[in-house]
């Protein structure tokens, strides 16, 4: 089937087999940001946007995304970045396999929640899992961003 | 000393890279005309292949070959990553007519994409003959059901294996006479304490891509933490002379030990040299749940003896150990369920360890963090929390009066002398922050849910004594950088990191002009690998040995060139002077680059090979507060502290993380994990839905503190930390447990259902 589908900004004008996951439409084109680690919806490291919304893109059939903006890694760079910045400053990255899809969700809840309880971050999270870290450095990093507040010095949206 | 580098919180070379989703990983840089391959792999847990039929299968327009047990070499190897010669035995073909467990690999299917291959796996025809599987290990040994009978099976040296009765392996190490000893004792107890097959469930299934180079030599490209022993099995399985093999380990997402073992690197490699084209495999999370490799499951028997005032005298542990279809890493994961336990209380003790490893139709075990150490822990320090509460003593007090001594010889732990140890100090640290003397045995919250607290101690080694070794080439390029040659792997863990920290710290010289390059055998010094927590403590010496002669040869160059006597010539990092007139001197940049280019050059590199007598164990003590529901029997950790003796902490924020993620994967032993067979044989378990490993909602905010011994043998006093942080959760939870609830549980997973049933 033929979609139209904007990812970070660019549209995909393509012929795709109808059965195809948005996961492998974006790393087909060169997304590899977008990870794969299970095959059941339940890591959260292939999370991506569409329209602005965070989603599974292993279980997200392309076709769904035809007309749709999609936003990958990729396409928030710099504030992805900035929140990477202080991953690495607790070495939480760790492996790094997870990071996207978790920095994904993090830049989601950030618009999504405002000032969100520990209890709110660790639902709105719950989906990306991480095997090497035990989170807790992802939660230092996640406590020094949200007091710091780096996207209203950068003016960032 | 002074550092600079080194106990600092340095962030992670790849850092940027990784969090900014950089294709840096196996799967990201596959050539774009790979062939794709999968294993159709046996329905069956024990049968015997009478026919395949294929023809109409390789028809399938795509398809470039499929390949099935008559065509690949009868050739017997072990996929245990270890130094040659391997202990594990040599009882894998790459495809074989028998086939041992639900998942072995049947047929390998190659072709231009995965629909083309999806669909010619479907019409390979199979016909078994089924036969009965042996699944429960308490039953493998003797049992009329063979798992391996065939006539090429073959050990390098002896294991205490005997192919006919399923035993893998055993064997028994003792130091004093055990029964007079507990005879003697006014308290024994015995119990007997059941591990799991944990997954180790990193974020980065199993895959591996390969292609022909212009000398038509096989390039692998794989996910793997031993890039060295991938080489020469690869070679060996396949036939090929080990100069005809290269292996490239780019970053890697997480292994913990599942990638010491090669378990996708044969597929595509065997696809590639019979099609010549480039190949890849990417394992499913099912087919790595179920067609890989996973911790042993263990039945371990304790019987500890006591005085009246406390003193052990007497430890007798017997282990009985799954190894699953196939043997890898059988005989040397049981090994530490004892040497790893034991010696922390056979001060005064006489003890005995003694082992069987069994064959079964389950899938094979391997290595995951912890290595058997884990499984004895569990054990021990449950054992150990027992003999506490028969004594009537603090099991804190219980540990800290017989605890090893440093200067002493551990006859447990192969005899090697204490050099470093601060676990008395992580026992009272861990003491204060979890708040034992206001909450020990247990608190009462409400009527129904009750917290109480539980801890164990535990120790690890640093590297394989006298077996594990590390190579380090640092060379000093033109203008005065330098590129750091190692073969160990950086697996996520950061050792790319540390070991420049230390390269750092000796050439003195900032983090920036050092290059970290691995891993590549064909230019990568030779490494044993990444695992047994060897990096840090061996390849870390060799790092320290090869930067300090480097640091002298840059003096001697610097003395030519000043044509001064060397003995004069101090190098500072950046210059090269004279002692005894300091404005006498040359820049690092200046030389370096005389160095490499006109008369008299000299470019410059040293290498050091590392292999260390002893392990130097690290130490941990761990205390666990849990909340327990009475009417449910749910239970919840709330509050996790380790307390971590790894001697001196090369990088702050990497040694925490290790210590917060390997709690965080004990607590999902502890809790959660529990690998299951149906009766035929399918693991149960192949899905994130019902293998549940910790989300950040099941974990507590765990707390990790480091009490810094100096260890004399390590670099900058440096051990271990890699594994020991995973193994107290299971002990210091049942504990827990049992303060809260009066509830004993001997066998893992604790559910809620096994609290319930009392």
């Amino acid at each position: 089937m033929k979609v139209k589908i904007t990812v970070n900004g660019m549209l995909y004008n393509k012929h795709i087999p109808n059965d195809m996951m948005l996961l492998e439409f974006l790393r087909k084109y060169g997304y590899v940001s977008v990870k794969r680690g299970c095959d059941t919806s339940n890591c959260g490291l292939c999370t991506v946007w569409v329209e602005g919304k965070p989603v599974l893109s292993c279980s997200y059939p392309a076709a769904r995304a035809d007309g749709l903006n999609v936003t990958t890694l990729e396409g928030v760079k710099e504030e992805a970045a900035s929140f990477g910045r202080y991953m690495t400053a607790q070495g939480a990255e760790q492996c790094g396999y997870c990071s996207p899809g978790f920095i994904m969700a993090v830049l989601a809840m950030r618009r999504e929640l405002t000032d969100p309880t520990e209890e709110e971050i660790s639902n709105y999270l719950a989906g990306n899992l991480c095997r090497c870290s035990g989170y807790a450095g992802q939660t230092r990093a996640l406590r020094a961003w949200l007091n710091d507040k780096p996207w209203e010095k950068e003016g960032q949206a | 000393m002074n550092l600079r580098y080194v106990n600092q919180a340095v962030p992670k070379l790849d850092g940027a890279a990784l969090t900014g989703g950089k294709g840096v990983y196996t799967e990201d840089m596959v050539p774009r005309d790979c062939l794709v391959v999968q294993v159709l792999r046996s329905p069956h847990a024990h049968a015997r292949i009478k026919s395949i039929r294929k023809d109409a299968a390789s028809r399938v327009p795509g398809i470039a070959c499929i390949l099935t047990w008559e065509d690949v070499p009868q050739i017997r190897y072990t996929l245990a990553g270890q130094s040659y010669p391997e202990p594990s035995p040599y009882d894998r073909y790459i495809l074989e007519r028998t086939v041992r467990y639900v998942g072995d690999p049947v047929a390998i299917v190659a072709g231009r994409d995965k629909d083309c291959v999806a669909k010619a796996m479907r019409m390979i025809q199979v016909k078994y003959d089924i036969l009965e599987p042996v699944l429960d290990f308490e039953t493998a040994l003797d049992n009329p059901i063979v798992v391996h009978s065939e006539d090429d099976y073959f050990h390098h040296f002896d294991i205490g294996g005997d192919q006919k009765r399923n035993l893998v392996s055993s064997g028994c190490d003792a130091d004093g006479d055990v029964d007079a000893a507990l005879a003697s004792c006014d308290v024994v107890v015995e119990g007997t304490y059941y591990t799991k097959a944990n997954a180790q469930a990193m974020m980065e299934t199993f895959r591996t891509y390969t292609y022909l180079d212009h000398n038509r030599r096989l390039n692998v490209v794989t996910s793997t933490q031993v890039p060295f022993h991938c080489r020469r099995t690869i070679a060996r399985a396949l036939g090929l002379p080990k100069n005809m093999v290269r292996v490239v380990k780019p970053r890697i997402g997480g292994g913990f030990g599942a990638k010491q073992t090669l378990v996708s690197e044969l597929f595509p490699a065997i696809v590639t040299l019979r099609t010549g084209k480039p190949a890849k495999i990417v394992y499913t999370r099912k087919e790595s749940f179920q067609a890989s490799n996973s911790r042993h499951q263990m039945r371990v028997h304790v019987k500890v003896g006591a005085m009246k005032d406390g003193t052990i005298k007497a430890v007798d542990m017997h282990a009985l150990s799954n190894a699953g279809a196939y043997g890898e890493h059988a005989s040397t994961t049981i090994g530490l369920a004892g040497h790893k336990t034991i010696p922390l209380y056979a001060r005064q003790a006489a003890f005995r360890f003694s082992w069987d490893v069994v064959y079964t139709n389950t899938m094979a075990a391997g290595a995951y963090r912890g290595y058997g150490a884990t499984q004895g822990c569990f054990a021990m320090e449950s054992a150990m929390n027992e003999l506490a509460e028969q004594l009537h003593m603090d099991p804190a007090q219980l540990r800290l009066m017989n605890l090893p001594h440093v200067g002493e010889n551990m006859a447990a732990y192969y005899n090697e002398p204490l050099t470093s140890c601060k676990l008395p100090q992580c026992i009272e640290r861990g003491m204060e922050l979890i708040g034992w003397k206001e909450k020990y045995p247990c608190v009462k919250v409400d009527d129904h849910r009750v917290r109480g607290v539980g801890m164990a101690v535990t120790m690890q080694g640093s590297g394989i004594s006298a077996i594990d070794t590390a190579s380090v080439t640092i060379k000093l390029n033109d203008d005065g950088y330098y590129t750091l040659m190692i073969g160990a792997t950086d697996m996520g863990t950061g050792c790319d990191t540390i070991l420049a920290q230390m390269a750092a710290e000796i050439l003195n010289c900032p983090m920036e002009r050092i290059t970290v390059d691995g891993v590549d055998t064909d230019h990568s010094p030779f490494d044993t690998g990444s695992y047994a927590s060897s990096t840090t403590y061996v390849t870390g010496m060799a790092v320290v040995k090869a930067c300090t002669e480097l640091n002298e040869k840059i003096a001697n160059q610097g003395a030519r060139r000043l044509n001064i006597h060397p003995e004069r010539a101090e190098f500072d990092g950046d210059k090269v002077y004279d002692r005894t007139n300091p404005e006498t001197s040359i820049t690092l940049d200046k030389l370096a680059q005389d160095l490499v280019v006109g008369e008299g050059t000299q470019w410059l590199t040293a290498t050091a090979s590392h292999c260390s007598p002893t392990s130097p164990p690290p130490f941990m003590a761990g205390f666990a507060e849990v909340e327990v529901d009475l009417e449910t029997g749910e239970t919840k950790v709330v509050d996790y502290v380790g307390v971590v003796d790894c001697g001196t902490v090369i990088n702050k924020n990497l040694a925490r993380v290790q210590a917060e993620g390997g709690i965080a994967q004990g607590i999902g032993m502890a809790l959660l994990e529990d690998i299951n067979y149906d009766p035929k044989g399918q693991m149960v378990n192949s899905t994130f839905m019902t293998y549940k490993i910790p989300c950040r909602t099941d974990l507590p905010e765990i707390r990790v503190e480091f009490q810094e011994s100096y260890e004399p043998n390590g670099p900058f006093g440096a051990k271990s930390i890699g594994e020991v942080v995973i193994n107290t959760p299971s002990p210091a939870i049942a504990q827990a447990v049992y303060n809260a609830t009066g509830v004993r549980v001997r066998s893992l997973p604790i559910t809620a259902e096994k609290i319930l049933m009392g």
